[in-house]
């Protein structure tokens, strides 16, 4: 098999099909580790991981603070709230001090586009993208075609709805990589306010006609209508969106009969996703995030698991 | 280059090993087998088939992936890549047959009883191998063993089993005065 040859993971424009399938593989591994009484492994024993999140997560940091934890790392928590960031430090500041402290590896969040590129250029330590802007979220995307993966048994020619706001969703972004690139068909529906204008140029169909994206999908992904980004009135009303957009028992039966039902969490319940169907047999929401450690675990043994330097 | 064991000699050895487990087990009850991948899994395999051949009954057998217990992680160039660990039964309680195709320096045997203490608290642990080349670097020996050979450091030992390499089962001794 390829051998992992990156320092960073930032988005997955740069990764190929194999470090992809390299990723998926480890994680396998990685899903026992989580399964056992002794939740444990001595794997990263001595590295340090800080999470450096400029933006609120639960989920991510998380996951990914559990991800290392698992493979015994020593873990720290850097929040925007908390931390300096809000005396007016620069995040480059921040991480030059944490990189004194020997810390290792670095997950970075941040409301600007770019802000783990800078962090990868300014310091010398491994950096991983937990998200950035609406740019990347190349973990979300992998933990997506893992679960896709797992639960279909292929991703070469399985059709992938992402429905709801394309435009603001790196979510979005990472997994139309990531997907074309593991061979499969993805078709993008939303508002057309909320469809990036030439997001076909990434090798997607584009849509807003619900019915015509959802026809043979194998997996409905439902995006979250992030409420924080529509100031400028990217809507007419969250009314409207519900009643064209939102996945409803009615709508998932448009899909493929065992069509997989995802979301990135957190999900806003009758929004873009109805109760029922967020709970329903054919969802693989909570699964998603189970695979987001074993994910995380791959992709931090991955970069971490060499001699340093 | 010389030919230590021919096909034959592997499936001897196998063979005898098999019944060695059984003697000093007294039978198989609560005694399971765990391969070491590659090779070890491949040899625990067929001694799980000589075993059932013998009593007539199967025998619980696993597969372990060591790599994340290795303690040469930080100074490998390459990190390895992380397989599977295939143990669908608890070890606690159980006598487990380690099983690995060379014992050499012992530090494969170290992350696997490390690895194997994670999953469980077996009732004791033994260790099967087909080639014990000598070089302990820690105060592990093998229960039982295919072939002793004395071998220089810097010679090789190269196993071949069709399970898992190309070609007919053989073990090899490469470079230097054999």
């Amino acid at each position: 098999m390829n051998k992992w040859k990156h320092k960073h993971l930032l988005d997955l424009q740069e990764t190929t099909r194999d470090d992809i399938e390299l990723i998926l593989e480890t994680a396998r591994s990685f899903k026992e580790v989580s399964s056992r009484e002794v939740k444990k492994v001595p794997a990263l024993r001595g590295k340090t991981v800080a999470m450096l999140f400029a933006e609120p997560s639960t989920r991510t940091r998380v996951s990914f603070e559990l991800a290392a934890k698992r493979l015994s790392a020593d873990t720290l928590a850097i929040q925007g709230a908390t931390s300096s960031l809000v005396k007016g430090e620069t995040l480059l500041d921040t991480a030059l001090n944490v990189e004194a402290m020997n810390v290792d590896l670095v997950v970075v969040r941040h409301s600007a586009s770019g802000a783990p590129q800078l962090l990868a250029n300014g310091t010398k330590m491994s950096v991983i993208n937990a998200g950035d802007g609406c740019r990347a979220h190349p973990t979300q995307a992998l933990l997506d075609i893992f679960t896709i993966k797992e639960k279909l048994g292929r991703t070469d020619g399985v059709r992938v709805a992402i429905i709801g706001d394309i435009m603001h969703s790196r979510v979005a972004r990472s997994n139309i990589a990531g997907l074309i690139k593991m061979g499969a068909q993805v078709v993008v529906c939303g508002p057309s306010t909320l469809l990036p204008v030439g997001i076909e140029q990434m090798g997607v169909e584009s849509t807003t006609d619900i019915n015509k994206a959802l026809k043979g999908a194998d997996v409905v992904m439902a995006l979250r209508m992030q409420k924080e980004r529509q100031q400028d009135s990217f809507l007419p009303s969250i009314v409207e969106y519900v009643r064209e957009f939102c996945i409803t028992p009615e709508r998932l039966r448009i899909a493929s009969p065992k069509a997989l039902v995802m979301h990135p969490g957190p999900t806003n319940r009758g929004i873009e996703i109805a109760a029922e169907v967020a709970d329903g047999p054919q969802s693989v929401i909570l699964e998603q995030v189970t695979n987001g450690i074993a994910v995380r675990m791959a992709v931090l043994y991955l970069l971490l698991g060499r001699k340093s330097k | 280059m010389s030919v230590i064991m021919d096909q034959e000699q592997v499936r001897r050895a196998v063979t005898r090993i098999a019944h060695e487990i059984l003697e000093r087990n007294k039978g198989i009850e609560d005694v399971c087998l765990v391969g070491i991948r590659t090779r070890g899994a491949v040899l625990a395999e067929r001694l799980r088939k000589a075993i059932c051949e013998i009593e007539g009954v199967d025998i619980r057998t696993g597969v372990l992936d060591i790599n994340l217990y290795r303690d040469d992680l930080s100074i490998v160039s390459q990190q390895p890549v992380i397989r599977e660990t295939l143990i669908d039964f608890d070890v606690t309680d159980m006598k487990v047959v380690l099983v690995d195709d060379v014992l050499y320096t012992g530090r494969t045997i170290r992350a696997a009883l490390d690895a194997l203490v994670d999953l469980g608290r077996p009732a004791c642990i033994q260790l099967a191998v087909l080639v014990d080349r000598g070089h302990r670097e820690l105060p592990i020996r093998a229960d039982f063993v295919g072939k002793n050979i004395p071998t220089a450091k810097e010679q090789k030992v190269k196993v071949v089993l069709t399970e898992s390499d190309q070609g007919a089962d053989s073990v090899v001794v490469q470079g230097g005065e054999a």
